[in-house]
């Protein structure tokens, strides 16, 4: 065990997928793809006269999130400015919650590839508003872009319960399926609309100290938060070990460096000066609307990856998988209750299908394979009309163009030949056409068994049924 | 209650104001006076008084998640003191 050990939170900022804004009817639009400020409307600019009025979806997405992180809801909701000048958001104030979170105390389960599960505490879940793009120039002006001003925005902070990169990489990736099973946010680190910030310090292995720590921002990817946290472990180790000590300080991430670096924000200049906003009256959410928020919650990927192991005995790897997006999931789930054996489908899915949609770059909702007709597949192999190969070769062609595997088979002559009779007749063929192979057979160099069968199958073109072709062969090689 | 000269910068500087010694006298000295003035609320007994953070009893004042007509680019930019690519142009922020 090393003689140090990490100590993350991770502060995630989640913009939800609403048509509108949180406080005025600007339309949330994708700040990657839209021309700059076509989104803005007078309170997003903080226009004098304005008054701002919460949307009522957003209340509910962030509801939801709260519900599915397992948080105690408040159900007193009050919204709180905090002050600060920065061009970002005109009107010179955040509109956040600083004492009336809407969910606190939740927690998540998160599993690791070794099948290890790590609690994870969530603090809080609060609501507040995103701020506008600055794009810094080389003249050392900088661009300012209100599209995102007022965009409803989640921040979900962890206790700091994470200890290493591997845990940290581990919850966000939780965290962001089950937002994308919610369906309240993309998930789209690159766009923006989810952010990750690690807060990390390093103490003595076994102790329960709390020390100095540092702030890791605009990290874009998961791969980033993984080397960024390990970074800053390896840094503040090494620090602490040559006698220095940590400096409280934001750091950004060096892509070509990959090394955090010191963004020399003095953190102690902070003084948001956070007060109830007067514009805003308070938010009571009702027993009633909390219960059919929560009775409204999907099946979120733990319990689906739970479902299918114990359930249906698929593998640990598998049930990741097939958990990880909820459209697949949803797409599994129905070729299940259409009868397919779970273990046939998942191997269709994952070895098979996916290949296909990754070539094609079509997503599972938009194949012309379904749920009914992957099992109407499984079904004609099952019932021994066609082979395994065979139902490759029809999947695909239900993937290029629709229609049932019973149509295909019968339009293109795919039927497996179990009959004896025909099958006999193309090994005798075989035989005669290749008599050194079948005398160097005889003569003990029995791999050329497999030559045969390669040989009458491709007479057949796949079509024989194996375990025929296997028991004939083994015959007609004998006599 | 006094506020202190320290006070006064802090506030000054927080609000991006730039105090000659004269005016930072002046407002220490206006806005203890304030801030005394509201002390006198200090003298009401509020036992078993809730805490209130607004004067209104309004609850639950939400809108409906729909779009509403956006400002024109021009409108947009109106009050801006220098445009580029229609977004607002400011100096470097230092402390970013």
């Amino acid at each position: 065990m090393s003689k140090y050990e990490a100590v993350i939170g991770l502060e995630v900022h989640a913009e939800l997928m609403t048509d509108s804004k949180m406080f005025c009817g600007a339309p949330v639009v994708d700040s990657v793809e839209a021309e700059p400020n076509v989104a803005v409307r007078p309170l997003c600019l903080g226009m004098p006269g304005t008054l701002p009025v919460a949307n009522k979806q957003a209340i509910e997405y962030a509801l939801k999130v709260a519900l599915a992180l397992n948080c105690d809801i408040n159900k007193f909701n009050r919204f709180d400015r905090k002050n600060y000048f920065y061009p970002d958001l005109p009107k010179g104030y955040q509109i956040s919650q600083l004492d009336h979170p809407i969910g606190v105390n939740g927690y998540v389960d998160v599993t690791l590839e070794s099948g290890e599960v790590k609690h994870i505490r969530v603090r809080r879940v609060h609501m507040e508003e995103d701020t506008g793009k600055l794009t810094h120039m080389a003249d050392g002006t900088s661009l300012v872009d209100y599209n995102r001003a007022g965009v409803p925005l989640l921040e979900i902070v962890s206790e700091p319960d994470i200890h290493s990169a591997e845990v940290a990489h581990a919850y966000a990736t939780h965290l962001r399926q089950i937002l994308r099973y919610l369906e309240v946010n993309s998930g789209d680190l690159e766009k923006g609309v989810l952010r990750v910030e690690p807060n990390i310090s390093i103490r003595p292995t076994g102790t329960d100290e709390l020390n100095t720590r540092t702030e890791v921002k605009n990290l874009n990817s998961f791969r980033i938060l993984y080397m960024a946290s390990e970074y800053e472990i390896k840094r503040q180790t090494a620090l602490i070990e040559s006698g220095g000590s940590v400096v409280q300080e934001t750091r950004g991430w060096n892509e070509e460096r990959k090394s955090t670096f010191s963004q020399r924000i003095k953190e102690d200049a902070h003084d948001y000066r956070y007060f109830p906003d007067p514009d805003l009256p308070a938010i009571e959410l009702d027993q009633s609307f909390i219960d059919a928020v929560r009775a409204g919650l999907p099946e979120l990927p733990a319990s689906k990856i739970e479902r299918y192991q114990t359930e249906m005995g698929l593998g640990a790897a598998d049930a990741k998988q097939l958990a990880a997006e909820k459209r697949t999931a949803i797409w599994f789930d129905a070729a299940v209750t259409a009868g397919g054996d779970p273990k046939a489908v998942a191997n269709m899915l994952i070895n098979n299908l996916s290949a296909m949609m990754n070539e094609s770059g079509q997503a599972i909702d938009d194949i012309a394979v379904t749920p009914d007709s992957l099992v109407g597949l499984l079904v004609q192999v099952e019932k021994g009309v066609i082979n395994k190969n065979i139902a490759k070769e029809v999947l695909a062609e239900m993937f290029a163009n629709g229609g049932s595997a019973a149509s295909i088979i019968a339009a293109k002559g795919l039927a497996q030949v179990s009959d004896d009779g025909p099958i006999r007749d193309v090994i005798s063929t075989i035989l005669a056409n290749n008599p050194n192979e079948l005398a160097a057979y005889k003569a003990g160099k029995t791999k050329l068994r497999g030559f045969f069968v390669g040989q009458v199958m491709r007479e057949m073109k796949g079509k024989a049924n194996p375990a025929v072709v296997n028991q004939l062969l083994d015959e007609a090689l004998k006599s | 209650m006094a506020l202190t000269r320290n006070d006064v910068e802090q506030i000054a500087n927080l609000a991006r104001l730039e105090l000659t010694g004269t005016q930072t006298a002046m407002y220490q000295q206006q806005l203890s006076d304030i801030l005394n003035y509201a002390d006198m609320l200090d003298q009401l007994d509020l036992e078993g008084v809730e805490p209130t953070t607004q004067a209104v009893t309004m609850r639950n004042v939400l809108r409906a998640d729909v779009v509403e007509t956006t400002l024109t680019m021009d409108e947009v930019l109106a009050n801006a003191p220098q445009k580029a690519n229609n977004q607002f142009v400011i100096q470097a922020v230092l402390d970013e």
